[in-house]
């Protein structure tokens, strides 16, 4: 913790610096001390955006998340939808979710919706993946208990799959939580009235670079909270 | 009493590994053989788990059997408490707690439930298998080479231990270790391509010590025979 703050103050002190020599102009890089003072000026504009952004993401990764599980674990019960679900997956993993952006807005038009729904697909993967991937991955002879004691497809889920893949579901909640604000942003790129994304933009086309900074801050202040918050969680229950 | 037997063949590919009937009488019955001859398989068969070779015949077993392997099977993540009633959450029954304590304390894990595998030794994760083999209460057990993994002072004590636990079942144990047969076994039997063959084990009761000259002959005699 000291250790990552102590870099993160000389990360920014050589930023002030590079700032001081001059080579760059404000509009290109901002000093931190300009962004810090503009993100003081306009705190009311970016809390403003950032409550918008923040629902968006932590009801996608809710969302996510929940569907993810389920997901998953419906696959370990039911042997026909896995056949089915499986080859739809693995090409699914493929496409970049990022390009269903603008799907989304049409299907579900300019408000939370979009935001939410790309950020739920961003979540959804990893979480699905890593939980499929730890079921499956039980060792034979652990499942031989299931066996003798003649247990049902649901209860060896229960007892022994779900169990043993806590570890790794643990990882992918982890990427997860570190995706999801970047969902929820990309979603405020490609059309939005509200949310930090869409401060983001409206800054940089009034060449407000210190206020774009100071909302990207705001961001990745967001994703490092929220991925320390899922680790507390996840050490807690596991 | 329900029977606990097969009848019929194992094969494996073109290997026949088994052929006949094998009924598993009252007491201790030591299963040995050199590797590969199929032992396990059989004792697999047996417990109705599945195997590798084709089964060609009819297995009887009790509904309920206690399963010990050569691995403990511990969940990681589970204390010893839910570790020993993992196979009757399995089975969909619940564990009475009284019981369950008495079980704990009997395989001297008195204090200990609330630990995770990772802080037991291994003689202790052994015992929070065997808890959890006798928690089901069921009336044979077959046993996987279970004391093959701990050291030799750990196995001895381990093996009275079981011993005196299971008193009244049927046990079936696969082992390749001659002086665990001669320690515990009430019937020997060894497994080679030519069939099933049966060592009579000394007649003191078990478990027992090797003493004279006899019992170092029987030694001999499966020594010879698990090494082929």
């Amino acid at each position: 913790m000291m250790r990552g703050l102590a870099s993160f103050a000389i990360t920014l002190a050589l930023w002030q610096g590079i700032v001081a020599l001059g080579l760059l102009p404000a509009f290109v890089l901002p000093a931190p001390v300009a962004v810090i003072e503009t993100a003081l000026k306009s705190r009311a504009l970016l809390a403003t955006h950032f409550a918008v952004t923040l629902i968006e993401v932590l009801s996608g990764l809710f969302i996510g998340a929940i569907l993810g599980m389920s997901l998953a674990v419906m696959l370990q019960l039911l042997p026909p939808l896995r056949r089915y679900a499986d080859p739809v997956l693995a090409a699914s993993q493929s496409v970049p979710v990022f390009v269903l952006a603008p799907v989304l807005t049409i299907w579900l038009g300019y408000g939370l919706g979009p935001k939410v729904a790309m950020t739920v697909l961003i979540v959804f993967f990893p979480v699905l993946s890593s939980l499929t991937d730890a079921m499956d991955a039980l060792p034979e002879a652990d499942l031989d208990l299931a066996r003798i004691a003649g247990a049902s497809r649901w209860r060896s889920v229960r007892f022994l799959r779900f169990p043993h893949a806590q570890p790794s579901l643990a990882s992918g909640l982890r990427v997860a939580a570190t995706y999801a604000p970047t969902g929820a942003v990309i979603g405020e790129w490609i059309g939005a009235s509200k949310g930090l994304g869409y401060l983001m933009l409206m800054a940089n086309a009034r060449s407000q670079t210190a206020l774009m900074f100071a909302a990207l801050a705001l961001i990745l202040g967001l994703t490092v909270t929220l991925r320390a918050g899922v680790t507390a969680l996840m050490r807690r229950w596991v | 009493m329900t029977d606990w037997s097969i009848d019929g063949s194992l094969t494996l590919g073109p290997r026949l590994l088994f052929r006949g009937a094998l009924r598993v009488e009252a007491g201790w019955t030591c299963l040995m053989g050199a590797s590969g001859t199929g032992k396990t398989t059989l004792l697999r068969a047996l417990a109705g788990l599945p195997v590798a070779a084709a089964l060609a015949g009819t297995v009887h077993r009790p509904e309920r059997i206690g399963w010990m392997a050569q691995a403990d099977l511990l969940q990681p993540h589970l204390t010893v408490e839910q570790n020993a009633v993992l196979l009757e959450r399995l089975a969909g029954r619940k564990a009475d707690p009284d019981r369950l304590a008495t079980l704990l304390g009997s395989v001297g894990l008195e204090g200990l439930s609330r630990r995770y595998p990772h802080q037991l030794s291994g003689g202790q994760r052994q015992r929070v298998a065997l808890a959890r083999a006798l928690l089901q209460d069921a009336p044979v057990l077959a046993l996987d080479e279970p004391f093959s993994a701990l050291d030799p002072a750990t196995r001895q004590q381990m093996q009275h231990m079981v011993h005196g636990a299971v008193a009244g079942r049927r046990v079936l144990m696969v082992t390749h270790d001659p002086a665990e047969a001669l320690r515990l076994a009430d019937r020997i039997l060894i497994l080679s391509e030519a069939g099933l063959r049966v060592i009579s084990p000394p007649a003191a009761p078990a478990p027992r010590r090797v003493s004279g000259p006899q019992d170092w002959e029987t030694l001999g005699q499966l020594a010879a025979a698990v090494a082929g």
